[in-house]
């Protein structure tokens, strides 16, 4: 028997704020993580990817405290990626309640960190992150550092090489159709899925609620991650006085964690998004009712 | 009365969560490696993510075996999650054969790779449903249909293959496999799943465990 098809909302973290681009980029800040994660655990989310934006591009650790406030307050696994480099930088977000953790760059920079991670903390908590990027020519290359840095490497054979050394699942993005609305890379998804043994999250696209049965069925995929179809469902626009008088939203630090005019002002900058937005219950209702298996 | 439980720290797990979920129920932790805490704690619990033998080798090293097995024949609660109920049987055969604490009798195996065009995942993540084959106290009111079945997170490769059917609470099928997914012998409690990612079901089981 197979397993149950998870529905995995995405917290793309800048500072202490969730933000949302498109294709890694452009970001409006769509509220606080510990308190969107609350939201989306309440709301039937069946785990959480925490992904920090800047830790892997700036060379800089993945802020602990905000892990902890954000694993606290959801009582369902927690996928933690962003900037992991080290066996050290592992162990101290699995202590701070990551329940997987997620590596493109450091992997890409050293493979073997997957091996001796799988081997000390377990292949199941090992995911490998592969951003793709899907070339004119349709030859898809990973990308690292959230999108930002070509390589070259092919996908297929590198989805597969990072299983052999350990990886227990794929975390699978889309770069070209990240934050646009225009659905999955479903055929990328399947050309992963079939050719590895473990599950694969497929992330990236999103754009209605039928986008997520088209990437289980066709694409194989075992888990489906999306975030603006949700975060533009569920976040509330603030007022002014509220987002000076709230430290929520800033949190005390510099205002470089994205763009708060979408949160103001339901607008966020000259580019549009094409997304149709949908709680996470009627998504996996639609699922249900093309009868995939999911937990309601 | 106040309740408090003791998270055995021996080097592995996400300890965190579990601390987490048994404060959000209002229980006092402790975590600790301590063997004199140990076995004055009520309640114990033995967490775990990882390898088997890391598992059995941390417990040597900190030399907890014999507090636990102390803490066993005193008949208290134990709880033991994922890897941490694992190392609660006789042995494993994940990386070589390895013995664990036999506590329980029986043996750690692998779930079953898929035939050739069967298409299900190894490890075995996400959620399933938890059968139910006994009622149990740890159970109660964790239900959420009159079939009684519901719905906890896997992360696993292996599974307890008990030699005592009899002690199994609840099986899950995956795969080719329909394997026990919880089990209780005496005052040990053991959970393939994690109770404590596995939202109000796991929070209620914990509550559960503290009035055992």
């Amino acid at each position: 028997m197979n397993g149950l098809i998870r529905v995995v909302p995405r917290l793309d973290i800048k500072g202490s704020n969730i933000v949302k681009g498109i294709q890694f980029d452009g970001y409006r800040v769509v509220g606080l993580a510990e308190e969107v994660a609350e939201l989306y655990y309440n709301e039937g989310a069946d785990e959480l990817i925490y992904q920090d934006t800047v830790a892997s591009l700036y060379r800089r650790s993945i802020d602990l405290d905000v892990v902890k406030k954000t694993a606290k307050r959801a009582f369902i696994p927690l996928t933690v990626a962003g900037g992991l480099r080290t066996l050290e930088d592992i162990k101290s977000v699995l202590r701070s309640g990551a329940d997987k953790v997620a590596i493109n760059t450091a992997a890409v920079d050293q493979p073997q960190l997957i091996r001796e991670a799988s081997r000390v903390f377990g292949s199941q908590c090992i995911v490998a992150s592969l951003e793709v990027f899907r070339r004119y020519d349709g030859r898809c290359e990973i990308w690292t550092d959230y999108g930002r840095q070509r390589t070259g490497i092919e996908a297929i054979s590198w989805a597969k090489k990072m299983v052999e050394l350990g990886a227990g699942e794929i975390m699978l993005s889309s770069i070209n159709q990240e934050g646009t609305g225009r659905g999955y890379d479903w055929e990328l998804t399947r050309d992963i899925s079939t050719n590895v043994p473990v599950p694969v999250i497929a992330c990236g696209g999103a754009g209605s609620v039928d986008d997520f049965f088209v990437v289980a069925s066709q694409g194989g995929a075992s888990a489906i991650s999306a975030s603006s179809i949700f975060h533009y469902h569920y976040a509330k626009s603030l007022d002014k006085e509220h987002l000076k008088s709230r430290y929520c939203l800033r949190s005390g630090q510099q205002i470089d964690t994205g763009n708060v005019d979408f949160m103001m002002e339901g607008y966020g900058g000259i580019r549009e998004f094409q997304v149709m937005p949908a709680s996470i219950k009627k998504v996996k209702s639609a699922l249900l009712e093309a009868g995939m298996r999911v937990r309601v | 009365m106040s309740k408090s439980i003791l998270i055995v720290d021996y080097g592995l797990g996400n300890l965190f969560n579990i601390e987490a979920a048994f404060s959000s129920v209002g229980c006092s932790v402790k975590v600790s490696s301590n063997h004199k805490d140990i076995v004055s704690a009520d309640r114990v619990v033995i967490p775990g993510v990882g390898s088997f033998a890391d598992g059995i080798k941390g417990l040597h090293e900190m030399r907890l075996i014999d507090p636990l097995r102390e803490f066993v024949l005193l008949e208290k609660p134990l709880l033991g999650i994922c890897l941490g109920m694992q190392l609660l049987l006789s042995e494993s055969e994940e990386w070589g054969v390895h013995q664990g604490l036999g506590f329980v009798e029986g043996r750690v195996v692998s779930l079953k790779q898929p035939l050739p065009g069967v298409l299900y995942k190894i490890p075995h993540i996400g959620w399933n449903k938890m059968k139910v084959r006994q009622e149990n106290k740890i159970l109660k009111d964790v239900f959420l249909s009159q079939e009684q079945d519901f719905f906890m997170y896997f992360l696993h490769s292996y599974y307890a293959d008990l030699e005592d059917t009899s002690l199994v609470m609840t099986e899950t099928e995956y795969g080719r496999d329909t394997f026990c997914s919880s089990f209780q012998k005496n005052n040990i409690f053991g959970f393939q799943p994690h109770p404590e990612r596995s939202g109000e079901v796991g929070l209620k089981i914990f509550q559960n465990f503290l009035k055992v």
